[in-house]
């Protein structure tokens, strides 16, 4: 069976926000959306997001390392939201694992919201309905696009190509042996959802600095003198 | 989490509702076997009429907690899985019972249809009575196990928030049928001030038991596992957003910890001592009025104990909310 998920790599993540705004774009006018903003220039804005960025501080100063942690709904293979929906409108997709919601459905009853642990689900302002990371089923599931646009948006945009997509179930996908061989984690594994999305974890780095790094040898400042001048005539002694 | 008056209002109201029912039933039981004098048959129609506003009056306050009420209908779908639904089942047939147990109290409908052993003669109001006591406890179970099911919420996930809803709203139920017996001037004050007192106690040792159980609670998740990041020193510095969202609305009660611990006294106090000493003095001078106080000093009390309840419970999700910045 197939189980579409997101690896996200903590080690490269710069917290840009580029997943945040794409996934906002390209939900927000599409089959999800809208995804509805209030008081967008007022002093409290809200709004409804799929995809937020969270910043974190380790360590003790000075010795701290800060970590952007991106998040979205993470497709557990045991959705505690799923069993908990009076509707059925909260559902799995048997054929590819992805966590839904059916907005005609939906009564806004927010109890899928308390039975998810990490806060994925929001709801929206406007429609009055809850709303979550589909991962963007509209374009992973298009058969018009071509492959390598059949994937979220948030995949496509990150510009550190810290997000990885595809089937964690199987073992020879790129996530599986991203997982496999980087230690691959997901998150509150106390909990028994067993979410999809995995996260690779941050790797101990020591910085090496060469010398020559320091002093370049190669000085473009310094004056370099290409001309042999022997008293003769020059092309600016005639020509100005 | 953030509490919300739609789901205080609902819980509350749909014990005093469901309490008031199962003391009419209750006292008819009791009558039935001679330990009370038997009452006019329009003394429970309009107890069980009270019973059915107070449901009514709850299954409104449901509506307010929806997005989209107009499709609270489809709620019923997924009795097989979900509390919340199994309660919009069991609610409307507690409510058709509690109309028919009233009607048949008021159309006298009293003739025995047939004889269990030597003297039990078995009417329709009793047969009404018996499956809606039945109804009755099935949807306290229903509405408690909406919130002991989330087991995220360690604070909620413990038989001991159904074993309070069930006392609690019994309570409150038999205090209201004091309350009702004393404006009315009947003599059944006394057994169900009784019964309002027991259950009262009952209710009590319930819901010290939960609060020294949430004291004492370990919670399974911490910053550490929310971000699978192993280091003793974890600080959220910024959440993505400089506004809040529906996960900093939802599940914060934006209250100071010194409010949330000053009402736990507050409720404590109005729920639990006060009715029962309120009970207790109007045995001693036979006033009227004290049962009636004593109802509404609890109801109150509940309201705010409900309250508690709520922002009480910390979500997990609130780990990725620390700081919005």
């Amino acid at each position: 069976m197939t189980q579409l998920a997101l690896v996200i790599d903590l080690n490269v993540c710069v917290g840009c926000h580029a997943c945040v705004t794409s996934c906002k774009e390209w939900n927000t006018s599409g089959w999800a959306g809208p995804l509805a903003d209030r008081n967008p220039y007022e002093g409290s804005p809200t709004g409804t997001f799929f995809n937020r960025v969270q910043t974190f501080e380790v360590g003790t100063f000075p010795n701290t390392e800060t970590v952007h942690f991106p998040k979205s709904c993470l497709h557990c293979e045991e959705p505690p939201c799923v069993p908990v929906c009076p509707t059925g409108a909260s559902y799995k997709r048997p054929d590819n694992g992805v966590v839904l919601v059916d907005y005609d459905k939906c009564i806004g009853c927010k109890y899928c919201s308390w039975a998810c642990p990490y806060g994925a689900r929001e709801l929206d302002e406007q429609q009055r309905v809850m709303k979550k990371c589909t991962l963007c089923i509209d374009r992973i599931t298009d058969a018009k696009l071509s492959e390598r646009d059949r994937k979220p948006s948030c995949v496509l945009a990150c510009p550190a190509n810290a997000r990885l997509f595809g089937d964690v179930h199987d073992p020879d996908s790129e996530v599986s042996i991203a997982i496999r061989e980087r230690g691959g984690y997901q998150l509150m594994p106390e909990w028994g959802t067993k979410p999809a999305n995995h996260y690779l974890p941050r790797r101990k780095t020591r910085m090496h600095i060469d010398p020559e790094e320091i002093t370049r040898v190669d000085n473009p400042w310094r004056k370099e003198d290409l001309t042999d001048y022997t008293g003769e005539e020059t092309l600016d002694d005639v020509a100005w | 989490m953030h509490p919300a008056f739609s789901v205080i209002f609902l819980t509350t109201l749909l014990g005093a509702g469901q309490g008031l029912y199962l003391a009419m039933v209750t006292g008819q039981l009791y009558a039935i076997a001679r330990f009370l004098p038997a009452q006019a048959d329009q003394f429970y129609a309009v107890g069980s009429l009270v019973a059915l506003l107070l449901l009514i009056a709850g299954l409104g306050a449901s509506f307010f907690h929806l997005g989209r009420p107009e499709r609270a209908w489809r709620a019923a779908a997924m009795w097989r899985t979900s509390w919340l639904s199994r309660e919009v089942i069991v609610l409307p047939i507690v409510m058709a019972l509690v109309f028919a147990y009233g009607v048949a109290h008021w159309f006298e409908w009293t003739q025995p249809l047939f004889q269990v052993g030597a003297a039990l003669q078995v009417d329709l109001t009793l047969l009404l009575g018996v499956l809606g006591t039945v109804a009755s406890l099935a949807l306290f179970v229903c509405t408690a196990m909406i919130y002991a099911a989330v087991r995220f919420l360690q604070e909620w996930h413990t038989p001991l928030t159904v074993s309070n809803f069930l006392f609690l709203g019994a309570a409150s139920g038999f205090m209201l049928a004091a309350a009702y017996s004393a404006y009315i001037g009947n003599p059944l004050v006394t057994f169900y001030g009784t019964w309002a007192v027991i259950l009262t106690l009952v209710g009590l040792a319930s819901r010290l038991a939960h609060l020294r159980r949430n004291a004492r609670l370990k919670h399974k998740s911490t910053v550490q596992t929310a971000i699978g990041v192993r280091h003793a020193n974890v600080v959220q510095k910024a959440q993505g957003a400089t506004g809040g969202s529906f996960n900093t609305r939802e599940f914060f009660h934006g209250q100071s910890r010194s409010l949330v611990e000053r009402l736990r006294y507050v409720y404590l106090a109005l729920v639990f001592p006060i009715p029962v000493l309120l009970i207790g003095l109007s045995y001693l001078i036979g006033s009227s009025n004290l049962p009636i106080i004593a109802f509404f000093v609890q109801f109150a009390g509940l309201l705010i104990e409900r309250w508690s309840f709520f922002a009480e419970a910390r979500h997990p999700q609130n780990l990725y909310y620390q700081s919005v910045a």
